[in-house]
């Protein structure tokens, strides 16, 4: 592809190179780490599920014990290995008998670590055969229903009751909707466990379980069986929990999942170390599972200015790109985020916005780019949000964005009613039938305002992507230089979760899920 | 609607009984948007219809409907209404004070407080939203107003979201804080005026209440709910950094706490 933007490619090459080498650096951190969340989704894997009488889920249980009795660095592959040896159960049975008090894995004689892998085997095999019974069912469905053309529409239901959602999210697809947000409650991304059950109370959003993802799931496909087209689920696989929601992804075939290698860093102040290692584990297993990720680089221009701190939000593509390459996540499942929140005063904002996304699309051209509406500058003024939607839409279709996170007019008023979705999916389809094939038709000046504010960019995230390389990506976020938010490497949320790997750890599913086309 | 009789636009309004002005006055035009849990045809516009008489319009006009999804329609409308409002009447609680700007509240503190105003702000309990808090402490502000860390004379602590209240009042006491800035901005089910409830009980039980000036703030929030709640302010959409900061500054002046930057002093 003609790049629109005259970019220099000796420019993005040197800008991904940078990358590349940033999380190369933080693999080998990675790689001598573990955290409780990776461990309880090792647990997860192994088929454990449930909660105990004080409703404290079972992979809490068994990762809870092995942490207390100092065993974390083992590992819950080689201890529930080792248990399955010693007992003749299996994991669920296992984990029943520690939530009771009856069974402590961490006191029992050991075996060889090459007999606890081969007792988890008939355990991952089930698991496997599950997450690889719903990949076959996504690529039957995409086969025979088929799929909305993109940019895909994506709206978001937040009612907190899951029932509730189900009705917003039908009507939504029944309206043109193909990707289904579930927002989740506000408090739960620093819930150090997954909530159990289906559930009717959230705040802002509904809690992410395994039941609720299910729930959805159903109600999804038997709409998209009525509309003749697949309806992706998304959540958040974020937070504390984030390889483990991965994993409940993975088993109740969401699609899309928020998922950010430092999202949660700077904007929930978990502790850098724990999200750098949870993060490798959640989209190696995403990556196996044709979920498209989702990445969070919009978030910075909420707390930054969209015009000044446009670069950083291009750093970060290339930075979770990078991350993804490592954790073997196709091009076409990497959702990289960006977003339309430029101050609406600015003169020429608009071609600022349609510089930036195009850029984002020349450098990313095979990434499912997310693209976000404007937030900040939404005023509760519903006749001129709609008009800003409406820019954005354009600027959406014109650079062939990929997810369009659609606006709704009363943001920053409400959560969604169904009429607000309505109005805002009628917008979307409207200006990108209307505006087909803009992109194909229009080129930009050569050395007027679009290309040179892209160049401009560009360069600038080349030179900060630099030196971040230089300082290291913990330096970096301790010195605040994404999203404007300071972080200290041992501050945060979550640090007594991570721990340094034993000589004798193994997490068998990290090579299972890397191995994929 | 219009007299027949006269020949020029009817100005003078009756504030003692005012209603919504379309293109005349008193013609009581109104526009709603809504929603009914009904099927999509012509029984579902006869009862938007009358749904809207029911609701004080006279003509209703359904200008538009559409089917949402099965069992719902969408309807626009508009109408004349005819209640009326005595605007005379009407009395708004306000934050008291001049409203000085960033600059003026910089040399206004620097004259009468003779030391640094410090403030403690945080988005509490559940709520993740950084973005109000942000938009009043945070340098770079919002819509062009700069944040209190952009002000002279003040020292503003910005904690982020998801601070427990017990937090937030250990810092106050920890910085000897004038006020405290309570952010809320999720607001379903209620949940901000459970959390800023939380926060005033918990305040008064550690014996701060008149040590302290508390504040909150948030899209949902005016100073009129903070009171309600025992809050000495709260500010609202379009309020910024200067109006906040040129409240506190005047109210630690009339608590003559100028010589008593220790809370403890207080």
């Amino acid at each position: 592809m003609k790049s629109k933007l005259n970019l220099d490619p000796k420019v993005v090459d040197s800008a991904r190179q940078h990358a590349a080498n940033i999380a190369h650096d933080m693999q080998d951190f990675i790689e001598r780490h573990t955290t409780v969340s990776t461990e309880r989704t090792v647990v997860r894997l192994l088929g454990v599920d449930g909660v105990d009488e004080l409703d404290t889920p079972l992979p809490n249980v068994v990762v809870d014990q092995i942490k207390e009795a100092g065993a974390l660095p083992t590992g819950a592959a080689y201890l529930m290995g080792n248990a399955i040896v010693q007992t003749g159960k299996n994991p669920q049975e296992i984990a029943e008998e520690m939530a009771a008090g009856k069974l402590d894995i961490t006191k029992l004689p050991t075996c060889s670590q090459e007999e606890a892998a081969e007792a988890l085997k008939p355990a991952i095999k089930a698991t496997f055969e599950k997450i690889d019974a719903q990949i076959a069912k996504r690529k039957e469905y995409l086969e025979t229903l088929g799929e909305g053309p993109e940019p895909y529409v994506y709206v978001i239901v937040a009612t907190g009751n899951i029932y509730e959602d189900v009705i917003q999210a039908q009507a939504a697809a029944r309206q043109g909707a193909d990707v289904i947000a579930v927002i989740r409650t506000t408090a739960q991304s620093l819930l150090d466990y997954v909530p159990y059950g289906p559930t009717t109370e959230g705040f802002g959003g509904t809690y992410a379980t395994q039941e609720n993802f299910r729930i959805m799931r159903k109600a999804l496909d038997e709409v998209g069986e009525e509309v003749g087209r697949y309806i992706r689920l998304c959540n958040y696989s974020s937070g504390m929990c984030m390889p483990e929601i991965a994993a409940m992804g993975a088993l109740e075939r969401l699609d899309v999942m928020l998922n950010d290698a430092i999202y949660g860093i700077l904007f929930r102040d978990i502790n850098m170390q724990r999200t750098l290692v949870d993060q490798f584990m959640s989209r190696v297993i995403i990556g196996y599972c044709g979920i498209i990720f989702n990445s969070g680089e919009d978030n910075y221009l909420t707390t930054d200015d969209a015009i000044e701190a446009a670069h950083t939000v291009t750093a970060s593509q290339f930075i979770n790109e990078q991350f993804a390459v490592l954790a073997n996540i196709p091009e076409n499942q990497m959702g990289l985020g960006h977003a339309f929140e430029m101050d609406p005063s600015t003169e020429d904002g608009f071609l600022l916005e349609l510089s930036q996304a195009q850029m984002a699309r020349e450098i990313f051209p095979n990434a499912r780019l997310k693209y976000m509406p404007p937030t900040k500058f939404m005023t509760g003024n519903i006749f001129r949000g709609h008009i800003q939607d409406a820019l954005f839409n354009l600027v959406t279709v014109w650079t062939h964005q990929s997810i369009l996170l659609t606006g709704m007019l009363t943001e920053a008023i409400h959560t969604p009613l169904m009429q607000d979705r309505y109005l805002s999916i009628e917008n979307a389809r409207y200006i990108f039938n209307n505006c087909r094939h803009i992109g194909d038709e229009v080129e930009f000046k050569e050395g007027g305002i679009i290309q040179s504010r892209a160049q401009e960019v560009l360069g600038k995230a080349d030179a900060l992507l630099a030196e971040v390389e230089k300082d290291g990506l913990f330096s970096t976020i301790e010195q605040g230089k994404f999203g404007g938010v300071k972080r200290p490497f041992d501050g945060g949320h979550g640090l007594e979760g991570v721990c340094t790997k034993g000589e004798n750890y193994f997490n068998p599913f990290i090579k299972l899920f890397m191995d994929h086309e | 609607m219009a007299d027949t009789k006269t020949t020029t636009a009817t100005t003078q309004v009756d504030l003692t009984c005012v209603k919504p002005y379309g293109d005349a006055l008193n013609d009581g035009k109104v526009q709603l948007a809504f929603t009914l849990p009904v099927p999509y045809g012509e029984e579902a516009e006869e009862c938007a219809k009358q749904y809207a008489k029911k609701l004080g319009l006279d003509e209703p006009n359904v200008c538009y409907y559409c089917e949402l999804t099965t069992g719902y329609t969408f309807f626009n409308v508009y109408g004349s209404a005819q209640p009326t409002i005595d605007y005379t009447a009407i009395k708004v609680p306000k934050v008291e004070g001049t409203v000085m700007d960033r600059v003026e509240c910089g040399e206004w503190i620097g004259e009468h407080i003779g030391r640094d105003i410090v403030v403690v702000g945080a988005s509490i309990e559940s709520d993740a939203h950084t973005v109000g808090i942000d938009a009043i402490i945070q340098m770079k502000g919002f819509h062009g107003h700069f944040g209190l860390e952009r002000f002279k004379n003040v020292v503003a602590y910005n904690m982020g979201s998801q601070v427990p209240c017990e937090q937030l009042i250990a810092k106050a006491k920890e910085v000897n804080a004038d006020a405290i800035l309570v952010s809320q901005t999720v607001t379903q089910k209620d949940i901000h005026i459970q959390q800023l409830t939380k926060m005033e009980e918990l305040v008064e039980a550690e014996g701060l209440r008149d040590k302290i000036i508390l504040t909150c703030g948030g899209p949902r929030i005016s100073h009129e709910l903070a009171q309600e709640l025992g809050y000495d302010a709260g500010f609202g959409p379009g309020k910024y950094a200067e109006h906040v900061m040129s409240y506190i500054m005047q109210e630690v002046e009339k608590r003559g706490w100028q010589d008593k930057a220790n809370i403890a002093d207080r």
